[in-house]
């Protein structure tokens, strides 16, 4: 299984280190900076490398890279999988995953890894069970461990480890109990010079955030279950119930996580809830391109569109570009040739715009395509798999299983949706 | 350091000299004066300090008596250890802190040890003492953490001692230590592999581990040890399967692929002949089939083994899992393992996996592409999840790509052409480049689209990027030399553009075109060669070999307008730098150039240069990545991976699929009697399995949530359900058991109560009563049942669940001998067990029933018992019950002349409501008089245990009888305590069956069945009961069920179903 991990930044520096089995030399990932250096972009180092004695196994997180040495056959998404679990779990912790962080908490950093797998099988990942292993560093817990001598490690065995819920930890208490589920839904699109689309999928997931007293048993129904097309759930969740009844029975971990993803079949056309009005030219034998962008919204119920961000790779021939935003900033790397417009809330009435010249190489030839333009966006309180908002299958969460005095309040709804469309 | 210097040469020995210089190593460190307030200005100095110094001053943090101090400084050297410095020498401060108190410390001391012990290995033994201790303690928690550092310590010379530990551990009371166990397994085998034969002996033991904890682990142990032993998972396949929803996620994954290796050595082939043959229109062909259907369609040539269909229906939930490599290793498993038609089941979770991140996608991408060369089918509905996204890594477009190419077809080419030529113009040159090679395997695998493809790589080959440009010309030769009839115009327009091409290897395919088809081209090609002869010494070897092919062709079929031009050629080719291009050179003048000395190759020449050449297939790079499992290691790099297990082909003819039928479950103190099931049962079994498996997954989940839930009332409710229970039961006495309080609560009944009762037919009501527990978990409201009336603080199902699967032969060989008259009741009298103690019961011979004096609580139960008496409608009594058990709780041999046999009298326990009656025998087996026997110290220190008073006295000889009570919290962990005598205490343990946690109480039928539906599957556990099928008489049933449980009998009118 797993041999060991190493951590390394973007400039190539290997920060950290550990091993769970015979030690194994760094210089083993001098195989891992020679794929680095062949590979144009941070992203294109290949997630498998073979190295003579081990296989390097590698995931890419906020911009460090988590190169697991292994060395002998295992199935590859086991050790992937492993690895983003080890990120969320620092992101968990500490906030952020970042190298300065992990630095900071090298010693909880390197318990939790210590627990997380032993002899590179993984022993403990549930982010509950860690907690009562080595507690989350605050600024609180620190003064206090510092005065009284007491200690981030847990002496007990965690209760959730033997029982069968082990994704909860027993004696939770809160005064008041409360219940979110956050549904959001994004669709990925790909549309069309013409703005005909090419492709779009819905793709959503419900993050719930439980805080209740106990061990309490919950129920939540969709009024259209149907609309769900495939589905992958938080292992509280019981399957046989959703098979049956199509309904989410399950007793939730404490805190934040996922309690599903859905995806909903592609079938059914999506309407895209903005559309681009673009106009990118480049005169032949001039040095200059016109560049010409305008953003509307276009079916959003009424809601208004936000958070909206524009970018596009222009053509590697470009020099500048020399722009004019009617609404939000633009920037324009000239040396990876990106292009960001911030464009912020779109105003139906004032529609943002883009306005502006480009100037190119001096002797450069016309670029032969036109660039890819990536629009995210946000709408709250609205959701795309159905065609109408009132039909959104919320059923709400109901506790079923409360002692009886307990009501927890139920907030069912904060959803945004988050669109991504490229259009080309 | 001297002492670690005299160390290294003692030390080497035995255990015992350690740990005596251990001692030693502490006393003179302690001898030395504290350096607290030196090493405290040490802290403060900066961390510019050279490195030697640090260490220094890390060494004499260490050697302070302060606790923070030291904690401060190994967390200093975790930090070395992490960046990859070398801490090794302070290794001799660092392991003395090995036995601290403080948690923390200790942890981090454990962290340099495993990393550095093998190392500094005389010195690492003077730790293994610690562990050694630690492994007796009764917090499970550490004593797993001392063995997985004892067994992370690669010191050779404590092989012994590991072997020892993981031996005891593996026969730990907790799972969390056995779940070590099976981990320290491998750590050993690896450090050792001549333990192999014992360690197989300790995975076979782990692997009849009931325990979803152990299961993962012990799977990777038997991989990793002996993969080869697969007749060590024949008796615990079947458990391994039904395990398998429980198991954690990343057992899981180990699981499935194991069973995947074992299935394929096990079972026939569940694909038919010609199953190929119907593969592209099977999917439309069963589409609007049920599975179940089709399945019936091809029985008539296949049965399917009833283990292999159960292993696919208990992986197939495991699809919606949120871990992809779970999702993964299903996915495979079906691939492996399933009957083509089902095969198409894993799409939609696969496409799903494609949401997820970068580096999953690329593993799931390259699955697919191999799994799209067999089965188009199975993708193609979902070709639009493969459209490139701009923001995608090149890897993943490349891999995209390649899909998109296998599942184009004459349906949906003109789409994907469409597609690929927004790819070309992508900015990102080397995808541009693989799509113009997708172009041209689209255009050879689909002949009617040929020419349009031929069209627009020609038209690309004006693109003003060369490497798309050179890209096409490479594959518009490959093209054409499938088709070189009439494209002569595109070889002339290629001509023209050879000039302003610059890649080589296009220059060399252009040339290669001109030799090939010169005869199509013949004033053109000399013209070429004339333009070549001039840049010949500047051309990369490729071109220039290809410039000499050309020379030679062209002098064959044109000798008249070449024969300098090729002379030249050669000329300058005999002096090249090149050997390569020298040899060829020479070749082709001595097969060419006819001369006194060339042979009879020279008449041949023209035949073996311009011989009709084959032309090339253009394949997927994926198309022999099939030989691989597929998720492995293997398949994503193309290439064997150490460690990889072939999978083998399907047997011919299944080997005896009776290996798999388990025929001793229990260990002695296993609640569970043995399980002979015959051969008769077990094509029972078969014929219902579908229904049990499903039944028992059920339980098992749904016992989960029961459990958990009614741990979580417990802590508020408890009280208060104690006290309603009491005032309910008080007013049924005055009812004098005519009403049930549980009807009113009926109203909460599910839908599945009330299919049970349609199959319970109209059983007659001869009598209702209220039992305290059922009217306990009434109030509740919402069905979790409090096994025992008064009160729970915790349930856990613990181990219950895990013998789910042999409940559900229990409830068959009862109605086998019923003549198989009633296919439909059984589902029913499988419950039983879980209802049991809610069932009243006749008390155990021994003791009479003490009605006054037991609590409130228990009152009803007793009220409901002499009720149950008057009405006489009773079928059991006190004679049904079979022999009391006993079990041995301490040897006399190990117990120094005491031991002590324990039973369960099945009597409420008279000390506290909660508890659980144990009888416990003491004798003095020795020769003098044992004093002050008492009970010890406990583990859990939860446990409630009610001891004993004091015996003061123990002649020999003679033995006393005392009861205990014992609240086992509603589960099945073993209490753990010390039986004490004045001079030795002794740890024992007592392991509760199930049958004895439960009270039983008295209903109606009618009640029962109500009870029954809403506990459904919430406390269940069951048993299989061995009884030969000859004695079929309902006593015997009831006898056998009895021995085992402490439950009663409620009156049926419908003999079928025993409960």
């Amino acid at each position: 299984m797993i041999h060991s991990l190493f951590l390394i930044n973007a400039s190539g520096d290997i920060f950290l280190e550990k091993h769970w089995k015979s030690v194994v030399s760094r210089s083993v990932c001098d195989y891992f900076f020679e794929a680095q250096e062949r590979a144009s972009e941070p992203e294109n180092v290949p997630p498998v490398i073979p190295t003579p004695h081990h296989y390097l196994i590698s995931v890419l997180r906020h911009r460090i890279y988590f190169v697991a040495v292994i060395q002998s056959e295992v199935p590859p998404l086991f050790v992937i999988e492993f690895l983003h679990r080890v990120v969320d779990t620092f992101q968990d912790y500490f906030g952020v995953c970042t190298e300065a962080a992990i630095k900071d908490n090298v010693v909880v950093v390197y318990e939790l890894l210590e627990e997380m797998l032993d002899n590179g099988f993984p022993l403990a990942t549930e982010s509950n069970i860690l907690k009562e292993l080595i507690k989350p560093p605050t600024i609180l817990r620190t003064m206090v461990n510092t005065i009284t001598g007491s200690t981030n490690v847990g002496e007990q065995l965690p209760t959730g480890q033997l029982s069968v819920v082990p994704w909860r930890r027993t004696g939770v208490k809160y005064t008041n109990n409360e219940a979110y589920f956050d549904v959001v839904e994004e669709i990925d699109a790909i549309i069309d010079k013409s703005g005909s689309t090419i492709t779009a999928e819905i793709q959503g997931v419900i993050d719930a955030c439980v805080k209740l007293t106990g061990m309490p048993d919950l129920t939540l129904s969709f009024m259209n279950p149907r609309l769900l097309d495939d589905v992958s759930f938080h292992p509280c969740v019981r399957f046989k119930r959703w098979e049956a009844e199509r309904i989410l029975s399950f007793i939730p971990p404490d805190g934040n996580f996922r309690l599903l993803s859905y995806h909903v079949s592609s079938q059914n056309l999506v309407a895209i809830p903005v559309y681009v009005k673009h106009n990118i030219t480049f005169r032949e034998g001039s040095s200059q391109g016109r560049f010409d962008l305008t953003l509307g919204p276009k079916q959003t119920m009424g809601k208004a569109v936000e958070a909206v961000l524009v970018s596009s790779q222009l053509p590697r021939g470009v020099l500048n570009a020399n722009l004019n935003a009617s609404q939000g900033t633009y920037t324009f790397d000239p040396v990876t040739k990106m292009l960001t417009w911030d464009v912020g809330k779109i105003n139906p009435q004032k529609l943002p715009s883009l306005k502006g010249s480009m100037n190119l190489q001096a002797g450069a030839s016309k670029p032969d395509e036109n660039p890819t333009i990536n629009i995210q966006l946000k709408i709250q309180q609205m959701a795309i798999s159905v065609s109408t908002v009132t039909r959104w299958p919320l059923g709400g969460a109901k506790c079923t299983k409360a002692p009886p005095h307990m009501t927890p309040e139920t907030t069912p709804l904060a959803g945004y949706d988050s669109d991504e469309a490229s259009l080309r | 350091m001297d002492v670690g210097f005299c160390l290294r040469s003692e030390a080497a020995g035995a255990m015992r000299t350690a740990l005596m210089s251990a001692e030693n190593l502490q006393l003179t460190l302690k001898a030395e004066p504290s350096q607290e307030e030196r090493a405290l200005t040490h802290t403060k100095r900066g961390p510019e300090e050279t490195h030697k110094a640090g260490n220094e001053d890390l060494k004499e943090m260490l050697e302070s008596n302060k606790e923070s101090l030291k904690l401060e400084a190994m967390k200093r050297v975790v930090g070395l250890i992490a960046k990859g410095k070398n801490a090794s020498e302070l290794f001799p401060a660092v392991v003395k802190n090995v036995a601290s108190k403080n948690i923390e410390l200790k942890k981090l001391v454990y962290v340099y040890l495993v990393r550095y012990a093998e190392e500094q290995q005389d010195l690492a033994l003077l730790s293994i003492s610690t562990f050694q201790r630690a492994l007796k303690e009764p917090n499970q928690f550490i004593r797993a953490s001392a063995l997985r550092v004892l067994s992370s310590i690669r010191v050779p010379i404590i092989v012994p001692i590991m072997m020892l530990a993981i031996k005891e551990a593996a026969a730990d009371m907790s799972p969390y230590v056995r779940k070590t166990s099976a981990h320290a397994i491998q750590k050993l085998y690896s450090l050792d592999p001549d333990q192999k034969e014992q360690l197989i002996e300790v995975i076979e033991k782990l692997l009849k581990d009931k325990s979803t904890l152990v299961a993962g682990s012990v799977v990777v142990a038997f991989e990793e040890v002996c993969p080869d032993r697969i007749d060590l998972i024949h008796k615990n396949y079947r458990k391994l399967c039904n395990l398998l929803v429980d198991v954690e996620e990343w057992g899981q994954v180990v699981i499935i692929s194991m069973l995947t290796r074992y299935a394929r050595t096990q079972f026939t082939s569940p694909w038919k002949e010609g199953a190929s043959f119907e593969e592209n229109n099977e999917k439309a062909f069963y589409a609007s089939d049920s599975e179940e259907k089709s399945e019936r369609t091809e029985a008539e040539a296949y049965v399917m083994d009833p283990d292999h269909r159960l292993l696919l229906r208990n992986t197939k939930p495991l699809l919606q899992s949120r871990n992809t490599a779970v999702v993964m290793s299903v996915a495979q498993l079906y691939w492996h393992l399933a009957p083509r038609h089902e095969v198409n089941l894993v799409t939609k979770s696969l496409v799903r996996l494609l949401r997820s991140h970068r580096e999953v996608q690329y593993i799931v991408l390259q699955n697919i592409a191999t799994m799209s060369i067999q089965r188009k089918g199975m993708f193609e509905p979902y070709m639009k999840s493969f459209y490139v996204r701009s923001t995608d890594a090149t890897h993943i477009k490349t891999l995209k790509l390649e899909i998109l190419t296998n599942l184009a077809n004459e349906a949906n080419i003109s789409t994907i052409l469409r597609e690929f030529q927004t790819y070309v113009k992508s900015q990102d040159k080397a995808f541009a480049a693989a799509t113009i090679q997708a172009i041209g395997r689209c255009a050879t695998n689909i002949s009617e689209v040929t020419d349009t493809c031929l069209n627009g790589l020609v038209l690309l080959l004006s693109n003003r990027d060369e490497t798309v440009v050179a890209e096409s010309v490479v594959v518009i030769k490959k093209l054409l030399q499938t088709q070189p009839t009439q494209h002569s115009e595109i070889i002339k327009h290629m001509a023209k553009l050879f000039d302003n091409i610059t890649v080589s290897m296009a220059r060399a395919s252009i040339l290669w075109l001109m030799g090939e088809y010169c005869d199509r081209v013949p004033k053109i090609a000399p013209d070429v060669l004339r333009k070549m002869a001039k840049s010949f010494t500047a051309e990369e070897d490729i071109v220039k070999l290809q410039t000499v092919n050309l020379a030679a062709k062209l002098y064959l079929t044109n000798s008249k307008q070449t024969k300098l031009l090729t002379q030249y050629i050669l000329n300058l080719g005999k002096y090249d730098q090149s050997y390569d291009i020298r040899d060829r050179t020479r070749f082709i003048r001595q097969l060419i150039v006819p001369n006194e000395k060339s042979g009879a190759l020279n008449k041949y020449a023209r035949r073996i240069l311009l011989a009709p050449k084959p032309a090339p297939v253009l394949e997927s790079a994926f198309k022999d990545r099939d030989r691989y499992q597929l998720g492995t290691l293997s398949h994503s790099l193309n290439s064997k991976a150490s460690g990889y297990q072939e999978l083998s082909d399907w047997p011919a003819v299944a080997p005896d699929q009776s290996v798999r039928n388990v025929e001793v479950v229990e260990p002695v103190q296993e609640w569970a009697p043995s399980v002979g099931k015959t051969k008769k049962l077990k094509s029972d079994d078969k014929f219902y399995s579908d229904n049990e498996e499903e039944k028992a997954e059920e339980e098992s989940e749904s016992s989960e949530g029961s459990s958990s839930s009614s741990s979580s009332s417990s802590g508020e409710s408890s009280s208060e359900s104690e006290e309603q229970s009491s005032e309910e039961s008080d007013k049924t006495s005055s009812d004098s058991g005519k009403s049930s309080s549980g009807s009113e609560e009926t109203s909460s009944g599910s839908d599945s109560q009330q299919k049970k009762k349609k199959k319970t037919k109209k059983a007659p009501q001869k009598k209702s009563k209220t039992a305290a527990a059922s009217s306990d978990s009434d109030e509740n409201g919402n069905g979790p049942v409090v096994k025992d009336s008064s009160s729970s603080d915790e349930s856990s199902s613990g181990s219950e669940d895990d013998s789910d699967s042999d409940a559900a032969a229990a409830p068959t060989t009862q109605q086998q001998k019923k003549s198989d008259r009633k296919p439909g009741p059984k589902v029913k009298s499988e419950v039983e067990v879980s209802l049991l103690d809610l069932v009243d019961f006749s008390p155990a011979p021994t003791n009479a029933p003490k009605g006054p004096v037991v609590s409130p609580s228990l009152l009803s139960d007793l009220e409901g018992l002499s009720l149950s008496n008057t009405s006489s409608t009773m079928q059991v009594t006190a004679p049904s019950f079979g022999p009391v058990k006993t079990y041995e709780l301490l040897h006399h041999m190990t117990g120094k002349g005491l031991s002590a046999k324990y039973h369960f009298p099945r009597q409420p326990c008279l000390h506290q409501p909660g508890m659980v009656a144990v009888q416990v025998t003491l004798s003095n087996g020795s020769d003098r008089s044992l004093e002050e026997i008492h009970v010890g110290d406990r583990s859990p220190a939860s446990l409630n245990i009610h001891c004993f008073n004091t015996i003061e006295r123990l002649e020999p000889e003679a033995s006393v009888t005392v009861s205990m009570g014992i609240d086992f919290s509603d589960s099945t962990q073993a209490a753990n305590f010390q039986l004490c005598t004045k001079e030795d205490g002794f740890s024992v343990s007592i392991q509760p069956a199930v049958g004895e946690l439960l009270m039983p109480s008295s209903l109606s039928e009618q009640d029962f069945s109500r009870e029954q539906g809403k506990l459904l599957g919430m406390n269940e556990t069951s048993a299989t009961v061995a009884m030969a099928t000859a004695n079929a008489s309902s006593q015997a049933v009831k006898q056998r069920v009895l021995s085992v449980a402490n439950v009663g009998e409620v009156p049926s009118g419908q003999d079928v179903a025993h409960r």
